[in-house]
């Protein structure tokens, strides 16, 4: 009798253990929610911050308040767009180092969008974002058919190599198009560093279809994904469609990378980091990681924004410059854990 | 075959191989001249076109009116300058190609580059430095950077594979560091901030020619004379070690004057992109196979940054640094590049 | 010339491989050693060549510890054949066995005749004369081992160590191989020292077996001496039987597994019980 059933209380005390993690990261991300609507260049008490959130103006403080909402919306919904996105691509293409910002997928947002801009005088949230996704669907497919070509398929090192020299090749391309036009270089230059300082309430809502839809999909991908992980054999062993499964999860990975990178600007190695600590709270499957690494990626994108206005005061660093800081040490941690076989 | 007929192997063996160095030399001798047809192209024809012998005249030293403007203060020191950090990018490049046997960990990749460039932009921008400090800072960064890239990848030894791949994630982490630099900066305007995110040889003058000249001189010297070295550690390090190459010493000196060299050149010009990754496949794929490359891919990577300078100055619509011409140039020949050494597996396993 | 390693210790990072290894290679003569996967086969061969520095004891050769002798002139005494060396793309045979005589050059020397000579006895010792102008890319797996071991000749040492030789070559190759090795000894005396997985062929090559078990020497002599049913179970854990060659009259070792044997064999060896 006792053979049998340990297995399965242990997977239901697992369960629990995870519903707990789960909880206290919804607490953790009211926490965080809380810590960057309060903390910023100027100090605020508890009335000013509850004013301010209930849309009064009438101090500074209450203004800076109500100025730190949006901001504080779009670094959780950026956040977690982020490490949801890392988490598919990282199950995709059963590779621990794929991000968008490694793989050069932000790069290619950037360009599609610098051309739209220069060449076809697009202008207004709502183009942007379907250039950019578009640019990102296009340099996610180029590096994952280049870095998976010959033997061993899509290697980490492989991946790694193909995505960095691709982002040069197109970061050279934006500065060709950008060049000539001196007009639009101002506003494509706070490009080259993400961040979500100055975000508007207007400025988010176009975006915020892609992102629901790119949630759904990504979520909705979570079984495939479990059977993706057995290797492409295996999956297809178990009466798996390997091609279209993989197709519609990058769609919704690129949905949500190609929609934040055009409201934020490139934000890299949140969607590296978050999936890796899911996978230590949350396991192996995918229907538990997907909504961990969402609501992870939520907290460390607010944690990084409220750090990189700590760090700075009076001023503030963009939370770009303060993922890569946090993000790079990691990859390099992820890589020496790793055999070398396995790279 | 029979003894009469045939001439006996080593005569043969000789034959092939005093054929193959004559090759090589023509090779050698081809680029050369080709390099010079590009300086006097542009020596002579920019915006305004000036008589070879007027060139010549300025070069001997005498005074040309109109000429001696135009081609001794603006054409001649951006043509060396051009020259110059291309050999420095192309040579530093082939040689940690070599080094690590794989074309795709080129220093603009590993992040040697993107360190120099990122110590050069602080010290500019933050510190208000200038000149010489600003390249010293420039090469200890890059130094630096190549022995932090080697100690995190050190576990028991280094794997290239490891190297690699920590290099590209310390090379993302210091060109975001780059561009929030820049973004912050004061005074910030594109065509300067193009040098340090793509490379470029505008505003170039005599003065900055000579520390380059000086580190072409030592650490171009300390490369060709580990030539040799280099060339057995391509039949990978047990071979080599096996020959008698001293792997630790050849692999510090080589990454000594590979990082100086390239650091140096930034420190000027900027990260020229893709000179120090394509040079060394460009000139390996010229060369008959088994042929050292490093002299060919010096002389590639200055035809590159000439030409590609001549490029986006005068034939394109548009005035652009060199850098966004070898990067775009580059990008083609890059996914050739990945594309074949996947199929082959060679050097990525 | 003597190779002779003494208390040799040695490892990689943390991990202890060999645990002291007295061991000397008779002159003149082919040694094998065998022994189970990660035993310390290849480390004893790297150690014996400078390739790893042993944490403790020394190697010798002719009673100096190689250490002390300046890597290009250990190069021109003892050669090495690693596991997996790498052929540089398109680079053809001559130019590839011409390496070897890096250790006999200088910093700036230049090809001499005698580098001529022993590149062209190199290729005919080999039998790869013929294919001196071809790429190495483009030779089946035999012709391009033969092609390295011509390198290794180049370099005229008086000791070769081969890692592995006959890895992924076929049944015929490897033949082709360790006959390459024998005649390069009778012929020129050279003291080969390799490592091999094959007992049988190792127990009909070479002239002395030695058998490392666990980093530690296990057994070490004629191949009668070493290839014993109680020293394969010992070093491998693997019953078998040990019958004579009938083509070299040398021992050779049959396997016992639990299927496919005679009825009564497995029995009389005693396995499962």
């Amino acid at each position: 009798m006792s053979a049998a059933a340990r297995p399965l209380s242990a997977r239901r005390r697992s369960e629990r253990l995870r519903l707990l993690w789960l909880c206290l990261l919804l607490v953790a991300l009211a926490g965080a929610l809380v810590l960057s609507v309060s903390f910023g260049t100027r100090d605020v008490g508890w009335a000013e911050i509850r004013a301010g959130v209930g849309g009064q103006l009438e101090t500074i403080g209450q203004a800076a308040v109500a100025a730190r909402v949006p901001r504080s919306l779009l670094a959780a919904l950026a956040g977690a767009s982020l490490g949801l996105s890392g988490a598919v691509m990282q199950g995709i293409t059963r590779n621990p180092l794929a991000d968008p910002g490694i793989l050069g997928v932000n790069a290619g947002a950037s360009l599609a969008v610098v051309i739209g801009i220069a060449w076809f005088g697009m202008s207004g949230t709502p183009a942007f974002l379907w250039t950019a996704i578009a640019g990102a669907g296009v340099a996610a497919c180029f590096v994952y058919a280049v870095g998976s070509m010959g033997r061993g398929g899509a290697t980490p090192l492989k991946l790694a190599l193909a995505g960095a020299a691709t982002s040069i090749a197109v970061s050279s391309l934006t500065m060709a198009v950008l060049l000539p036009r001196a007009d639009i270089a101002g506003g494509a230059k706070a490009w080259e560093v993400g961040g979500v300082g100055g975000a508007t309430f207007a400025g988010i809502t176009p975006a915020l279809p892609f992102l629901g839809l790119g949630m759904l999909i990504a979520f909705g991908s979570a079984k495939n994904l479990n059977m993706l992980a057995l290797g492409d054999e295996a999956a297809a062993g178990l009466g798996g469609r390997v091609a279209r499964a993989r197709a519609i999860a990058a769609l919704g990975a690129i949905l949500l990378c190609g929609a934040t990178t055009a409201i934020c600007g490139p934000i890299g190695f949140v969607g590296l980091v978050v999936p890796h600590l899911c996978r230590v709270l949350a396991g192996v499957d995918h229907r538990w990681q997907l909504p961990f690494s969402a609501l992870s990626g939520a907290i460390l994108l607010l944690l990084a924004d409220v750090l990189g206005r700590l760090l700075a005061r009076p001023a503030e660093l963009d939370v770009g410059i303060v993922t890569a800081f946090l993000g790079a040490p990691f990859f390099i941690w992820i890589i020496r854990q790793r055999r070398i076989r396995e790279l | 075959m029979s003894p009469l007929s045939a001439p006996p192997l080593s005569a043969r063996l000789a034959a092939s191989r005093s054929a193959g160095l004559r090759h090589h030399r023509r090779l050698l001798t081809l680029l050369s001249l080709l390099l010079l047809a590009a300086a006097a192209l542009t020596l002579c024809l920019g915006q305004s076109v000036t008589p070879p012998a007027d060139v010549l005249r300025v070069l001997a030293g005498q005074s040309v009116p109109g000429a001696s403007f135009t081609v001794g203060t603006l054409r001649l020191p951006r043509l060396l300058l051009a020259a110059m950090a291309g050999m420095a990018f192309g040579l530093g490049g082939a040689s940690v190609q070599t080094l690590l046997r794989n074309p795709l960990a080129s220093p603009d990749i590993i992040g040697i580059t993107s360190g120099a460039a990122t110590a050069a932009v602080f010290g500019i921008v933050v510190l208000g430095l200038g000149g010489v400090p600003v390249q010293l800072l420039a090469v200890a960064a890059g130094l630096g950077v190549a022995a932090l890239v080697y100690l995190l990848s050190w576990r028991g030894g280094v794997a290239g594979a490891r190297l690699i791949l920590v290099g590209i994630g310390l090379s993302a982490m210091l060109q975001s560091a780059t561009a929030y630099i820049l973004l912050k900066a004061p005074a910030w305007s594109l065509q300067e901030a193009m040098r340090w995110l793509t490379g470029s040889v505008n505003g170039a003058q005599l003065a900055q020619a000579l520390p380059l000249l000086l580190a072409l001189l030592a650490f171009g010297a300390l490369l060709l004379s580990r030539s040799r070295d280099l060339e057995a550690m391509r039949l990978g390090d047990d071979a080599a070690a096996a020959l008698g190459v001293r792997l630790g010493r050849v692999r510090l000196l080589v990454t000594l004057g590979a990082v100086g060299l390239i650091s140096t050149a930034t420190a000027l010009t900027g990260p020229i992109s893709f000179v120090a990754f394509l040079a060394g496949p460009i000139a390996a794929r010229i060369c008959a196979p088994g042929r050292p490359v490093l002299l060919p891919a010096a002389l590639v990577g200055a035809l590159l940054v000439v030409l590609g300078d001549y490029a986006g100055q005068f034939l394109l619509p548009a005035r652009y640094p060199v850098g966004v011409v070898t990067g775009v140039l580059g990008a083609p020949y890059l996914i050739y590049l990945i594309t074949r050494v996947n199929r082959t597996g060679g050097g990525l396993a | 010339m003597t190779l002779q390693t003494q208390g040799l210790v040695a490892g990689y990072g943390d991990r202890r491989i060999l645990h002291g290894i007295d061991l000397s290679i008779v002159p003149g003569q082919i040694t094998a050693i065998v022994g189970a996967n990660a035993c310390g086969k290849s480390t004893l061969l790297r150690c014996m060549t400078r390739l790893l520095r042993p944490e403790a004891g020394e190697v010798r050769l002719d009673g100096t510890s190689i250490h002390r002798i300046a890597p290009r002139a250990l190069a021109r005494r003892v050669g090495l054949l690693p596991q997996s060396p790498v052929a540089p793309e398109g680079i053809t045979v001559a130019d590839l066995v011409s390496r070897g005589r890096h250790p006999h050059q200088g910093l700036f020397a230049r090809w001499r005749p005698e580098d001529e000579t022993a590149l062209a006895r190199a290729l005919e010792a080999t039998g790869t004369e013929a294919l001196a102008d071809r790429a190495v890319d483009e030779l089946s797996g035999g012709q391009r081992q033969r092609v390295w071991i011509a390198m290794a000749l180049a370099q005229e040492t008086d000791i070769l160590l081969l890692d592995e030789p006959t890895t992924y070559l076929d049944i015929a190759h490897q033949v082709e191989v360790l006959d390459l090795l024998c005649d390069l000894n009778r012929n020129r005396g050279t003291t080969v020292v390799m490592v091999l997985h094959d007992l049988n062929l190792a127990a009909r090559y070479a002239d002395r077996l030695v058998a490392l078990r666990d980093g530690r020497l296990h057994a070490e002599g004629s191949a009668e001496e070493v290839l014993t049913e109680s020293n394969v179970e010992e070093v491998f854990g693997l019953k078998s039987r040990i019958i004579a060659d009938p083509v070299s009259g040398r021992p050779m070792m049959l396997p016992l597994g639990r299927h496919g044997m005679l009825a009564g064999i497995g029995l009389a060896a005693g396995v499962g019980a």
